[in-house]
């Protein structure tokens, strides 16, 4: 049990960097992004082709200290941030921002979505094909910590920069000039633009923001398992369950309510079988929905 | 050259059919999206309910060495029919319990949790052998009219079966849209306040709308599963349970029922005969690629119909209230 709790942490960590992104969307856009999964993917591939082109280049093959993956991955990081954010931007330019021209409501924009989704798995499946892709091949270097949990080395990496990333976020959105215009138009986007703030330009940086977050979700769960096209798919639920449970548009309550997702995930695979997974995340979600709709963590919007 | 022409006949018969099976799903999901705005995204869900309900009414139950390898709950050895009733009451339970907990919810948490429940659907028939079969499935489900013609004219057979089922919904739909209850159901989509306001129990409504859409689904459900004989858990995936029938109904025109049949044809064609022209284009190292590019096509046209002609081809058609 305690092994499965610490489990959940790891890919509790995973859904909370998804569902930070998709929360802050959703609270500035008003768009429920149904293609977030499956640009949690594309990140994640972006850095297998910046490793790989690393690799072939012949340097940075080396193994990152005590980890699995070697420096190409590493680095890999910084090119998947850059594409990662740079698809959102356009992806907005192209889709939603001339649905939000011809003031189409959130829900023409949430249907638009599921077409985005389906392109870009499309597109990775041609590209990449439908076999499994590692980052890295070989030993995945093991901890033996009390209790009897045994950790991966890596899985310290993923808790980290997953905390480390959700604080800056947070640190950025609370502290900055523009991380407090981005929340005055979360909260309230008439008196924003009133305000004087120029909003599509603060909806760019929104996309940057979750893009760079997708981008490091997706990269952490290649590391974690495998890379697959309908990795980021199945992820779209607990994301969702996620930030329904922590409330919309708050941070800390995306990051809670990822822990819980992620850990209740893995606790329930002690009765049942691991498929159910999704099924978990959803029924908690359900029960949210019903009882507590303004999340167990959020606080109920005026 | 005859040969030639039977075989292309016999091509579309099969085309036409599982055209007609989407045709169908599309009509249920207009009666939700198109005219009540209910936004549906677990159509795979009353789809694999539908499909198990008929299978598990209309096959017996397994004996002999079968018994060996194939489970399941029921097997009530009933003719066809009373498997497509069965599956819409089935589908229509469901819509019903699914209803209760969600409608009250705001739209798009209608939409994610419907995604949820075809899935948790979906993943109870793959994990609980005892009831379906598993992942194996259920296997020899009965052809109505089986053996009036030989086994390769069938389709054609079929074909009028499922056409019946086609123009029999579409008559039902099209009076019910058209009479009070449509109205009200129109009026709960254009502005719920207003309806509730004027004294309609908007909740109820909702509700019987949800259920009479996924009775259609379910039927569409039966229909597919006679026609293939054989149902997996793994058909009933967001694809092509859901996703491909709402590219359908957008394509051909949100709220209008010609619209949501013309848009099934033209979808199934591109996603069926694509194939075959994909695999003539691309070279050889790269075929089992190839057909992913039918996703990309499939969200590109969802997108730029949105984009461009949100109204569909058709789009939406004048009510004229005959009562």
């Amino acid at each position: 049990m305690p092994e499965l709790i610490v489990y959940g942490i790891v890919l509790g960590s995973i859904i909370a960097l998804g569902s930070v992104g998709l929360t802050l969307i959703w609270s500035i856009t008003d768009l429920f992004n149904c293609a977030h999964g499956d640009q949690i993917t594309a990140g994640a591939y972006f850095a297998l082709l910046a490793g790989s082109l690393f690799s072939q280049l012949g340097f940075l093959q080396g193994k990152v200290g005590p980890f699995s993956f070697n420096w190409g991955v590493l680095l890999g990081f910084v090119p998947a941030i850059l594409l990662s954010a740079g698809l959102a931007i356009l992806i907005d330019r192209w889709v939603y921002r001339p649905l939000r021209r011809w003031g189409a409501t959130s829900i023409v924009g949430f249907i638009a979505s599921i077409g985005v989704a389906w392109v870009l798995r499309g597109l990775i499946y041609i590209i990449w094909g439908a076999d499994f892709h590692f980052y890295s091949t070989g030993l995945r270097p093991m901890l033996f910590l009390p209790l009897g949990i045994k950790l991966r080395t890596d899985e310290i990496f993923i808790i980290v920069v997953a905390w480390a990333a959700v604080a800056l976020v947070y640190l950025f959105l609370k502290r900055t000039k523009m991380g407090k215009a981005l929340r005055a138009l979360a909260d309230n986007p008439p008196l924003a633009r009133v305000a004087g703030i120029d909003t599509e330009r603060m909806i760019v940086w929104a996309w940057a923001i979750a893009g760079t977050l997708i981008a490091i979700a997706g990269v952490l769960y290649g590391i974690e398992t495998q890379l697959r096209p309908e990795m980021g798919w199945i992820f779209l639920l607990p994301l969702f369950a996620a930030i329904i449970l922590g409330g919309q548009g708050s941070i800390t309550g995306a990051l809670a309510g990822g822990l819980v997702m992620g850990i209740a995930q893995q606790v329930s695979t002690a009765w049942l079988v691991p498929s159910y997974k999704p099924a978990v995340a959803f029924i908690i979600m359900i029960l949210v929905l019903l009882f507590r709709p303004q999340g167990i963590f959020g606080r109920r919007r005026t | 050259m005859g040969m030639e022409l039977a075989g292309i006949l016999r091509f579309l018969a099969s085309f036409a059919i599982m055209a007609s099976i989407y045709a169908i799903f599309s009509m249920g999901l207009n009666v939700h999206w198109g005219y009540t705005g209910l936004l549906n995204y677990g159509i795979a869900g009353f789809f694999a309910v539908g499909a198990y309900a008929s299978a598990l009414i209309t096959t017996p139950m397994p004996t002999g060495v079968l018994a060996d390898y194939v489970d399941q709950a029921i097997g009530l050895n009933q003719p066809f029919l009373v498997g497509v009733l069965g599956a819409a009451i089935a589908a229509g339970l469901v819509a019903a319990l699914v209803g209760l907990l969600t409608l009250r919810l705001r739209e798009g948490y209608l939409a994610i949790s419907t995604i949820g429940i075809a899935e948790t659907i979906r993943l109870f028939f793959n994990n609980e052998p005892w009831l379906a079969n598993g992942p194996e499935g259920l296997i020899g489900l009965p052809r109505p009219l089986h053996g009036l013609v030989a086994p390769r004219y069938y389709n054609y057979i079929y074909l009028v079966i499922v056409l019946a089922f086609l123009g029999i919904i579409y008559v039902a739909v099209e009076r019910g849209i058209r009479s009070p209850w449509g109205r009200v159901l129109r009026a709960i989509r254009e502005d719920e306040v207003m309806a509730s306001a004027d004294g309609k129990n908007v909740f109820m409504f909702k509700l019987q709308s949800l259920i009479l859409g996924a009775m259609i689904m379910g039927i569409a459900g039966a229909l597919y599963a006679h026609y293939s004989a054989a149902i997996q858990p793994g058909v009933f995936t967001p694809l092509f349970g859901t996703f491909i029938i709402w590219t359908m109904l957008t394509l051909g025109g949100t709220g209008n029922n010609r619209g949501a049949i013309l848009g099934a044809f033209l979808v199934w064609a591109l996603w069926s005969w694509s194939t075959f022209f994909i695999s003539k284009v691309v070279p050889s190292g790269f075929q089992t690629r190839a057909p992913f590019i039918r996703y990309v096509l499939i969200g590109l046209v969802l997108v730029i119909v949105l984009l461009r002609r949100p109204r569909g081809i058709m789009g939406e058609e004048r009510q004229v209230s005959r009562f």
